[in-house]
């Protein structure tokens, strides 16, 4: 996993709450390979006409936001369905930060996992930040994990939440299984104990 | 020190570590995968890595496969054929128990883990799907998980999770006539929203929930994820004891009576505390139906259209707007009046034995009007419902009867809803897009469904059922 630091980019403002991972990678394209890249189809059919060509209406073609790293949305971001593809395809299309009032909380945690910083802030400061893009599009905001800080276009600071273990991984760029199988005896004594308790689960029938 | 909640106690007999800032190494009971399942046994081919217990994980296709007939020469995506095949040559590889096409115990994940006995009360459950809260109906605590996660439970059997809160929706009251789960859920989506829940475990409790068969409160379960809860869980009990005895994979003998003490002290202590509760009460309760894109858009069937001019926010009055303009509707139109183009029952939300049979109930007293089809969650679903004779009752009614899959829920499998095509339909998400592009999606329960398969548009199923 890429890892995450520090951030200054433009941030695109997306007012819509309830923005689903279906929007974000409709499902017929859950089945390519992860290496063939995702950035071309996230948000495709918004992003797209229906002849192709990009809808000039869709805020992330509009010229101010041509170099977005960061997109600033309202509630519920990534709710619904559990696909990776989601933040594969905002990470591929180059998003490295999304800034909401709440996220699905399986897509935050599938973020997380690949490199791609969620950041929840309050409703009224979310609000704030977006219409200060609005105002001046193309605008900048900067992000640092290590101080766990978002700075606005008005030059404001706020501070947002992270668990340490998710924090230490990103800043390192390291993914879960390194450090899991750190504590393979601690599991493995664990499943005796939990086979013993629940025999019938590891008898194969 | 206060009680435990139901889901503390699973939460506990399943913790291997928990680091200093409450991050918990989680070992899974149960594992499920499907179709989708690729690119997490590609990940663990790639690290060189084998399953850890492949006796606790158990796959189906379901995703990407036809309903017009099971054969894999069918699946006419490369993809999709693709996926179908890596599943099964995935299984094989790593010994992992598939129930493929052909096999009569294939369906919809979410319908074939309690369906058998799979999914049991006290387990952490998890699946590369957000469904996964379907299978809290019977006690277990399970969640959805993308597939980095799925990846790493294939390789360790456990997940780091942060501990969710806990949340309790108690339903008081009896439902009145025609009011269904779906219409408990939907009512209770309505009420928190589609984030509502976020974070949370939501325990379903109350009278309401309690008078609930198990195949009910798989629905309930099942869109937990739509309020953004974590996962969904209903205390077992006698009812679920009785749902889960003899089923292929539970317990037998003395492990059943072993498996029996343990899950009669799952449910939630007396003094246990909640982060949050709401109360309902299910007697204020009517048949529900979508308006919008998200569940929460949810609204009686004798309701009407929102206004946005209504909406004293601004920035909410716009994505209403948006909302109403990608609908396709007006605002004030009577729900009653809305005109459908097609109808879907399935889906793992509603395409159980029991929702076939409210299907039949009004399939039997007209003629669709509009194009109709039914997926079975499974096939023992579609063989039992074959057997019941309920097929013949469909299909005098001009409704089409195909094969078990997700279908037209997601429409991965060519099953879909063309470009502004209205769609009354059973399953769980009415996103934008969802169906397929465009495509004009409206939740509801089998029976509403149905009764808008007759009548071709929405209908109060109450006066179809009166009338029975
Ligand atoms: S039926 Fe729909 S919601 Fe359920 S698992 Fe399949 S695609 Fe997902």
């Amino acid at each position: 996993m890429e890892k995450f630091t520090t951030l200054t980019a433009v941030a695109a403002p997306m007012d819509r709450p309830n923005i689903d991972t279906d929007q974000l990678l409709p499902a017929r394209f859950l089945r390519r390979p992860r290496a063939e890249g995702f950035g071309d189809v996230l948000f495709i059919d918004q992003r797209l006409k229906d002849d192709g060509t990009p809808n000039p209406d869709f805020v992330l073609n509009q010229p101010a936001y041509k170099d977005a790293h960061i997109i600033v949305a309202d509630r519920n971001f990534g709710g619904g369905s559990s696909r990776e593809g989601a933040p594969w395809a905002l990470l591929d299309y180059g998003i490295r930060c999304v800034v909401a009032s709440s996220f699905g909380d399986i897509f935050y945690n599938n973020s997380l996992k690949n490199g791609l910083l969620p950041v929840r802030l309050p409703e009224d400061v979310v609000k704030a930040i977006r219409d200060q893009l609005h105002d001046k599009p193309g605008a900048t905001i900067s992000v640092d994990l290590e101080k766990q800080t978002v700075i606005a276009p008005d030059g404001t600071s706020h501070a947002f939440d992270i668990e340490s273990f998710r924090k230490t991984s990103l800043l390192k760029g390291l993914d879960d299984i390194g450090m899991t199988f750190e504590h393979e005896a601690e599991i493995s004594a664990f499943e005796d104990g939990f086979g013993k308790r629940h025999p019938w689960l590891f008898a194969r029938t | 020190m206060s009680g435990k909640t139901l889901f503390e106690k699973i939460w506990n007999d399943h913790a291997v570590h928990t680091t200093e800032d409450g991050y918990t190494l989680l070992y899974i009971g149960r594992h499920l995968a499907h179709d989708g399942s690729g690119h997490a046994f590609g990940f663990l081919e790639k690290r060189g890595l084998k399953v850890r217990r492949p006796e606790l994980t158990f796959a189906t296709p379901d995703h990407g496969v036809p309903t017009t007939s099971h054969k894999l020469e069918d699946i006419t995506d490369p993809m999709q054929r693709r996926a179908v095949e890596t599943l099964t040559r995935n299984a094989a590889n790593h010994n992992v128990t598939l129930f493929d096409l052909g096999d009569s115990r294939q369906g919809i994940v979410h319908v074939v883990g309690p369906e058998q006995g799979i999914t049991l009360p006290g387990l952490v459950m998890v699946c590369g799907d957000s469904h996964t809260s379907t299978h809290g109906a019977l006690g277990a605590l399970a969640f959805g998980i993308g597939a980095s996660d799925v990846f790493h439970v294939l390789a360790t059997q456990t997940t780091w999770q942060r501990k969710p809160d806990a949340m309790r929706v108690t339903v008081d009251g009896e439902r009145p006539f025609g009011v269904t789960a779906k219409d408990i859920i939907l009512s209770i989506i309505a009420e928190i929203g589609a984030n509502g829940a976020a974070r949370h475990v939501v325990e379903y409790a109350g009278a309401a929930i309690r008078a609930l068969t198990i195949e009910e409160r798989l629905t309930v379960c099942n869109m937990s994820i739509e309020a953004g809860a974590r996962a969904g869980i209903i205390a077992p009990d006698e009812t679920t004891f009785s749902y889960v005895e003899g089923r292929p994979f539970a317990p037998k003998g003395k492990d059943w009576e072993m498996a029996l003490d343990q899950w009669r002290a799952l449910p939630s202590d007396a003094d246990a505390t909640f982060s949050r509760e709401v109360r309902m009460d299910a007697a204020t309760f009517a048949p529900m139906l979508t308006w919008g894109t998200s569940p929460e858009d949810a609204l009686p069937i004798t309701g009407s259209v929102p206004d946005p001019d209504k909406e004293t926010n601004p920035e909410r009055r716009q994505a209403m707007q948006a909302t109403l303009d990608y609908i396709g509707l007006k605002p004030g139109t009577k729900l009653e009046d809305v005109p459908v183009d097609r109808v879907f029952i399935g889906s793992c939300t509603n395409s159980r034995i029991e929702d076939l049979r409210a299907v039949a109930e009004v399939a039997r007293q007209g003629t669709a009007k509009v194009p109709a089809m039914i997926s079975p969650g499974s096939t023992l679903v579609k063989l039992q419902a074959e057997k019941e004779g309920l097929d013949e009752i469909f299909r005098k009614a001009g409704f089409e009867w195909r094969e078990s899959g997700c279908s037209m829920c997601v429409g991965m499998n060519g099953d879909l809803v063309a470009a502004g095509e209205r769609c009354a339909s059973t399953s769980n998400r009415n996103f934008p897009g969802r169906q397929g592009k465009g495509a004009r999606t409206h939740l509801m329960s089998p029976a509403m469904a149905a009764a808008a398969a007759l009548t071709g548009r929405f209908t109060d199923v109450r006066s179809f059922a009166q009338k029975g």
